[in-house]
């Protein structure tokens, strides 16, 4: 009886932690002011969020094929994700856009200064 | 608690799709859309919960399997105005 | 043939694990497209530019490195979320080079991809022996813990140069 408890508690801290992540991520996508932050943004609903969610719906699935899919799923999003991420990273790069860079431009100042 | 993570994930989803609308270049569109498709599966896996009807695990696993090479297809075209072998071709030769 | 062999062999459980239904017709179904998918990979493995899979990890590190990264995604996630949170959203971007010591392309691939997975660095462009890494908020010690991972990933390869 404890033991199910526990088991309920912990997938409600994961599935709302993780929902809380991918609002996160989504408000960061729309506020963060360029391309190259929105790209780090993103990446926070693609890894923490779905992590928490895809455990905390293991947790509710028990022992069963629900829990295998749901493995699959997260395993797969886990590998394709951060390539795709990569992809249009690389895609911009490549066109020519180059990301501006706060840490030279500081470098720059306190040179100057 | 699956109610409240749907509600979490759609105003994400409307708040993603207000930057793939807004942009302003394509790779924040493109950027949009993939985290979009993330987003829906994990919305399909949720509603599948919450509905009880656990088969939407498939449809999700489906949609995830489709998001990548979406993505992937899309951003080809672009760099090569083409989805085919793109090394054959006369005006890439060369090319990776 | 043991590879192929134990190739379809995971193919049909994977089968056996989506479908959930156990009829005679199923079942039948799963043994055939089992059976075409590796006679498939068989003949794409005999064309003349075939490149063969080989995995040179070692499996026990992998999933000690698989523990470690969850817990570098967990702080990472928590720094990015602090930047989103912010009023002002204090960031410090800069694209910079990271060296990789990986032999094989998966190990480089491992990397690669474990930077990305770490919200605040994404892995923009692979040169020779070196990413091009973009950080978000970058810090004195960023590259110090990129070295880290970079020494954790070489670690869990298992080739013999």
């Amino acid at each position: 009886m404890g033991w199910a408890l526990v088991i309920e508690i912990l997938s409600w801290l994961f599935i709302l932690s993780g929902s809380a992540f991918t609002l996160i991520g989504a408000i960061g996508t729309l506020r963060f002011p360029n391309f190259w932050s929105r790209l780090h943004a993103a990446s926070i609903s693609e890894s923490a969020g779905m992590i928490l969610l895809i455990s905390g719906m293991c947790l509710q699935g028990g022992i069963s094929l629900l829990t295998v899919k749901l493995l699959i799923i997260g395993t797969f999003i886990f590998i394709t994700g951060p390539t795709s991420t990569h992809a249009v990273a690389n895609a911009a790069h490549t066109s020519g856009a180059r990301p501006d860079s706060d840490e030279d431009a500081r470098k720059k100042q306190k040179g100057t200064s | 608690m699956f109610l409240a993570a749907a509600i979490a994930l759609f105003i994400s989803m409307a708040l993603v799709l207000v930057r793939l609308y807004a942009g302003p270049t394509l790779y924040d569109r493109v950027l949009a859309v993939n985290s979009f498709g993330t987003l829906t599966v994990l919305f399909i896996a949720v509603l599948g919960f919450l509905n009880g009807r656990p088969d939407f695990l498939d449809i999700a696993l489906l949609y995830a399997l489709i998001n990548f090479v979406g993505t992937i297809a899309i951003l080809k075209f672009f760099r090569y105005r083409a989805l085919g072998d793109v090394s054959q071709m006369p005006d890439n030769a060369g090319r990776k | 043939m043991l590879r192929t062999l134990l190739t379809a062999l995971t193919l049909f459980a994977l089968w056996l694990l989506m479908s959930g239904i156990y009829s005679p017709l199923i079942i039948g179904l799963g043994i055939a497209s089992s059976i075409i998918a590796v006679i498939t990979m068989r003949r794409m493995d005999n064309a003349a530019d075939a490149q063969r899979m080989q995995i040179y990890l070692k499996p026990i590190a992998t999933i000690r490195y698989w523990a470690w990264l969850m817990i570098e995604i967990a702080k990472s996630n928590w720094m990015v979320t602090k930047i989103i949170l912010s009023p002002n959203m204090q960031m410090n971007r800069h694209l910079f080079k990271v060296p990789y010591t990986q032999k094989t392309d998966l190990g480089q691939a491992v990397f690669a991809n474990s930077i990305t997975l770490t919200p605040g660095t994404i892995s923009v462009e692979v040169e020779d022996g070196t990413f091009w890494v973009h950080a978000v908020s970058y810090a004195s010690d960023t590259k110090d813990a990129l070295a880290e991972m970079d020494a954790e990933v070489s670690a869990i390869e298992s080739v013999v140069a």
